[in-house]
């Protein structure tokens, strides 16, 4: 069918690929996700996660325990479906991964260049300045610790408040950076999510800006992508998306990786978390 | 020490329905880093599922299988509340044994 529908589109360029063609292909990557769900590897991350959240490491040699993610400290049931939030005590808004940063920074008496250091395990395409992978099969506990968070908020509703002036200041950076088109490539995120309909090879891009698309994508995330065999997070994936456009690197836990998780977030509201989920 | 499996084992009908996930790196040995250096290949060779004293699954793998490997598979003789052990072995003689309950349909 799909050979068909290509052979269709090279002859004739203007002739749309058949509808019913396109159906069995999202048939078809619907089928595989669900036959991957079964063995997803999240769970040996989101075990190893739970582990690291309550042992005692860093200078202080203290847990995680009392971290407040921002429904109090402790609190990881149901935190990250209502994250990115402002928190008072360092004046900013933070996701989940900056979050934790802190957590590290004053809990466990880590300096926050360690905390950063290696946020995203294995390996990923080597970049022009630093290197944020752990390295080949090394664990990253930023990694672990997020996979874990977020499975406890699984089947919940995503929920980012939007009551304090920096959160609706944060959102409107986002959607600033969502909108603007630079680069070699002349690209912005809006080139590839501003769409409906559109592909990447096998992969459909999410229309940002619909909500459907965003609870599905945003939903989804951290997954384990199985193409890399490695648990991904929401940080990467802004890191990843825009090392593909050729932009400079986005910093991890930067205001900037923080605006634009928190305009996605506010986009997916009313939707449920589904993660970490499985992916290609 | 390499990570605990993660093991379901539940009744289906008259056969008991093992799942099982392994933490492994399943490297290839034909990789190489960042650096050009090979990646030591570092793979799970034998896989053992025994149920009271009887072995039920007897594996050998190879590099061709994926990290963190899934292993899905039924056998008959098995009732709830017995003992399903699991134990891999690889190249680089590193193993690991873990146990589940059988749970009821």
């Amino acid at each position: 069918m799909r050979i068909h529908c290509l052979l269709a589109g090279m002859l004739a360029a203007t002739l749309p690929c058949s509808a019913p063609a396109q159906q069995d292909t999202l048939r078809g990557i619907e089928r595989y996700r669900q036959l991957l769900q079964d063995g997803n590897p999240a769970e040996l991350y989101e075990a190893r996660g739970e582990e690291l959240w309550k042992r005692e490491r860093g200078p202080k040699n203290a847990s995680l325990e009392r971290c407040d993610l921002g429904l109090g400290p402790g609190i990881v049931k149901g935190a990250y479906v209502r994250l990115p939030r402002y928190f008072a005590d360092t004046d900013r808004v933070q996701d989940l991964e900056s979050r934790l940063v802190t957590c590290m920074v004053t809990l466990q008496g880590f300096t926050t260049e360690e905390a950063k250091r290696n946020p995203f395990s294995g390996t990923g395409v080597p970049m022009l300045t630093t290197d944020p992978f752990s390295g080949v099969g090394q664990r990253s506990a930023m990694t672990d610790l997020v996979a874990w968070i977020a499975s406890e908020s699984r089947g919940m509703t995503i929920a980012p408040p939007m009551s304090h002036p920096k959160e609706r200041l944060a959102y409107q950076a986002g959607e600033n950076l969502f909108y603007y088109r630079a680069g070699p490539y002349d690209f912005g995120c809006v080139t590839c999510h501003g769409e409906e309909g559109k592909r990447i090879r096998l992969q459909n891009l999410p229309k940002m800006t619909n909500a459907k698309d965003a609870q599905r994508a945003f939903g989804t995330w951290p997954g384990y992508r199985v193409s890399e065999g490695e648990l991904r997070s929401m940080q990467w994936r802004m890191w990843e998306c825009i090392r593909q456009m050729r932009f400079p690197e986005l910093e991890f836990a930067s205001d900037a990786s923080i605006a634009l998780i928190t305009y996605l977030a506010k986009k997916a509201e009313g939707g449920t978390l589904d993660a970490p989920a499985i992916k290609r | 020490m390499a990570d605990p499996m993660r093991i379901r084992a539940n009744m289906t009908g008259d056969k008991v329905e093992v799942k099982v996930l392994m933490s492994h790196e399943m490297e290839t040995g034909l990789r190489k880093d960042a650096q050009g250096k090979v990646i030591p290949a570092h793979f799970i060779r034998n896989v053992t599922v025994t149920h009271a004293g009887k072995t039920v699954l007897s594996a050998q793998w190879g590099t061709s299988v994926s990290r963190n490997p899934f292993l899905h598979f039924r056998f008959k003789g098995g009732k709830p509340g017995d003992k399903v052990t699991i134990s891999w072995a690889d190249n680089q003689g590193e193993k690991r044994t873990d146990e589940a309950v059988i749970a009821g349909g």
